[in-house]
């Protein structure tokens, strides 16, 4: 325990020095995340050391091993460096599907070869990367994927097209689920493997969303090879190292219901609509509904909490994962909606220095996916009755 | 600190299940209720529980107690809540015996041994209308002689009828003070209430009740700490039994769900059932979060303990409602009956939402804390 207050008052000592004063306070929308790789687009200088400086401490992953480039620590110092930033409301250093996702399923999945390749880039915000998942004909159903990988002796012949790869046009490398025997049942006959997104007969198309923006793409595979040592764990058990990345995904977007960096709803409220003579926002019944919902988003915060705990002490079911996604999806779409009607009009302009181009309102709607990506609500209750309350024929 | 329970806390959440299943099931309530027991609870279990080492749970080893802390006071809140046994430990090892930890005299504190043996029922007499509202408090104490007399009423105060002692709060010139009354001093009455959920509860009325100065808890004017401390605690133990009841009753639906059935299948086979009770199962585990993380910020004396409380306090609220509304409804009809048990834990949940504030009392006061 002194320990870890030693560690709280270095660790608050490093942060006070090293993180600088532009990547402190709220975002200003999804354009100030830091998401590295080879294109790297940082909002200001401040954010690439902010990530530069981080990384080198292996904080940008503080769990990982640091032999992997990680910050090698425990899950009690990971959660006094949280909290650290929280108190200084530092923003996130990178933004990455590589720590997300990809990362653990490597740790958990990969040779060490593998991971001496993989990991450290991902740390250092170096190579970012896309998921190759849903299909045009495989959503909710993921396991009927078709993009097909023939055997050519040392190396595969990809071909086939993914959909809702988010930011495959900006990505310069590829997580992705491929048929490597079609004969076999389903789940039995896909693998898991990565190739370089600038390999020939890799093509992306941005999809345009309901917010106007593209953070999603299709992905088209033209007789694209893919080398065998690019393999993630055994040939045509791929479902396991994408079931078990896909708790991961559904850990992150459920993580989007913890808004704790964020400025409380209740005050942006009251900024826009001001207070009546006993303090209180002078809408009583939106004031009611975000009470209501900032009781859940505490509690919700705190299972979060409660399962990384479990998750250590090896109490917890690997579905567990499913309760957060459904979850924390949710939670932040009901927030969109609050903040949609705290802002009232001027929350509807879409375009326009104001409200910095309908921020506001675009970032409403991409909420809207939360609920479909990495599984729908409805599939997440699914598996929660099969999986955790083992109902009868589900 | 995890949220988790540690080994210790695991093997006494263990200890009052088991206790309480063998001891004091369902069938306890139901026949304290269809004998129409005069005291409402069994002092034999009082005094079994005082054995046990739960009664004392968070008195202090000095004072005769087990030395524990606020979380385990709530896991015994939580088994209570899963067995639905009326018991006086709320009102007694909670709310009266944190107040005289935090406030009492060294003759006041005697109380204390009395409670860790189960021997002695207190009570704390807050709330005076029909919800919980600690800060309108119109009982008053005048100075009369070198004491105070008290006049006023007081609701909802658990055991009041077989209380030993009231610890009643009251306002005198010199703010809120804290009481220690005998229930058989003239101009004390007490009514006992028979509650829907059958757990025991009574209307105090004080008309002209005269008490020596030793009376009063602590100093006269400074009743609010220790009023507060109490409430925080029970709030959370309130939060635990929710919890307890609710999952409980999620638990035996859970088990209809998969053994009744309907056009030749499960009813848990529906996905329509299946949906509500993957819901369900995610809301009990926020409120078991929150709680736990609410009685682990007190036993931390963290100050933001007392906000704690309240989102658990809601949320456990919010969440075992829903639990024991859908436990009716997937029950269908005989989720009517007394005969079955989804009912009683309805009522309890009822009870326990309003004792303490409900959630809409902790959402107003986190929303003021919160500047909005």
């Amino acid at each position: 325990m002194a320990d870890l207050e030693t560690f709280r008052a270095e660790t608050r000592a490093w942060l006070e020095a090293n993180c600088p004063a532009e990547v402190r306070g709220p975002r200003d929308g999804d354009e100030d995340y830091v998401w590295g790789g080879r294109n790297a687009v940082f909002k200001t200088p401040a954010h690439k050391l902010w990530l530069e400086r981080m990384a080198e401490r292996g904080w940008t992953a503080p769990e990982w091993p640091a032999e992997y480039g990680g910050g090698g620590l425990n899950r009690e110092e990971a959660k006094v460096l949280a909290s650290e930033m929280r108190r200084i409301k530092a923003q996130m250093p990178l933004a990455s599907f590589g720590i997300w996702m990809l990362g653990p399923a490597l740790l958990a999945f990969g040779t060490e070869e593998q991971k001496q390749r993989f990991l450290p880039p991902i740390v250092r915000g170096e190579i970012r990367w896309c998921q190759g998942y849903s299909e045009p004909g495989s959503g909710s159903d993921l396991a009927s994927i078709q993009t097909r990988a023939e055997d050519r002796g040392d190396h595969w012949i990809v071909n086939g097209q993914k959909v809702w790869t988010s930011y495959a046009d900006k990505a310069d490398w590829i997580f992705c689920l491929v048929r490597t025997d079609p004969e076999a049942p389903k789940h039995l006959g896909i693998s898991f493997v990565l190739f370089d997104m600038t390999t020939p007969g890799v093509s992306t198309r941005p999809i345009t969303l309901i917010s106007g923006k593209s953070p999603f793409c299709e992905t088209f595979f033209d007789d694209v090879r893919v080398e065998k040592e690019n393999l993630i764990g055994t040939l045509n058990r791929g479902w396991d190292v994408a079931k078990a990345l896909l708790a991961h995904e559904r850990t992150m977007i459920g993580a989007m219901g913890d808004t704790g960096v964020g400025r409380p709803l209740g005050q942006v409220a009251v900024d826009t609509l001001g207070v009546d003579e006993a303090g209180r926002l002078d809408e009583p019944m939106l004031r009611a509904r975000i009470a209501d919902y900032d009781i859940d988003a505490a509690a919700f915060r705190l299972a979060m909490e409660r399962v990384g705990d479990q998750v250590k002490a090896k109490q917890a079911h690997p579905a567990i994962a499913s309760m957060l996604k459904y979850y924390g999806s949710e939670l932040n779409k009901r927030r969109h909606e609050l903040a949609m009607a705290a802002g009232g009009s001027d929350a509807l302009e879409w375009e326009g220095e104001r409200s910095k181009d309908g921020a506001a309102a675009r970032d409403w709607l991409r909420t809207k996916a939360n609920s479909i990506e990495g599984g729908t609500s409805e599939i997440q209750l699914n598996i929660i009755a099969k999986h955790l309350l083992q109902l009868p024929g589900a | 600190m995890p949220l988790i329970l540690t080994e210790e806390q695991t093997m006494l959440q263990d200890a009052a299940d088991g206790f309480l299943n063998e001891q004091a099931p369902i069938a306890h309530l139901r026949k304290l209720r269809d004998s129409r027991d005069p005291d409402g609870v069994s002092r034999d279990l009082w005094r079994a529980f005082g054995e046990m080492g739960f009664a004392g749970v968070v008195i202090s080893e000095e004072d005769c107690g087990s030395g524990l802390g606020a979380v385990e006071a709530g896991v015994i809140a939580e088994s209570l809540g899963r067995t639905l046994t009326p018991s006086p430990f709320m009102g007694s090892s909670v709310l009266a015996a944190s107040v005289l930890k935090a406030a009492g005299s060294a003759a006041q504190k005697a109380w204390l041994g009395k409670i860790a043996a189960g021997e002695a029922i207190l009570s704390l007499a807050v709330d005076e209308g029909p919800k919980h509202a600690p800060a309108k408090i119109m009982t008053r104490a005048e100075r009369s002689g070198n004491g105070f007399k008290l006049n006023g009423a007081k609701g909802f105060v658990l055991d009041g009828h077989v209380a030993d002692a009231l610890i009643v709060a009251a306002q005198t010139d010199d703010g809120l003070t804290l009481f220690l009354i005998d229930p058989q001093t003239p101009g004390v009455a007490v009514e006992r209430t028979i509650m829907v959920d059958a757990h025991n509860a009574a209307r105090v009325t004080l008309t002209d009740v005269v008490v020596d100065a030793d009376a009063v808890i602590g100093l006269a004017g400074e009743g609010q700490g220790p009023l507060d401390a109490a409430l925080v605690l029970g709030r959370a133990c309130a939060a635990a039994s929710l919890v307890g009841a609710g999952d409980q009753a999620f638990r035996i639906t859970l088990d209809y769900l998969r053994t009744r059935q309907q056009f030749g299948k499960l009813i848990g086979e529906f996905q329509a059932l299946q949906h509500r009770a993957a819901h369900l199962f995610t809301e009990l585990e926020l409120a078991k979060a929150a709680t736990l993380a609410a009685l682990q910020a007190i036993d931390a004396g963290r100050p933001d303990a007392e906000q704690a409380a309240g989102v658990a306090k809601a949320k456990a609220g919010r969440v075992a409602e829903l639990a024991v509304q859908e436990a009716v409804q997937m029950h269908g009809g005989v989720g009517m009956t007394d005969e079955f048990d989804v009912g009683l834990f309805m009522k309890r949940v009822r009870v326990l939402n309003e004792l303490l504030g409900d959630a809409g009392f902790h959402a107003e006061r986190l929303a003021r804390a919160q500047g909005f």
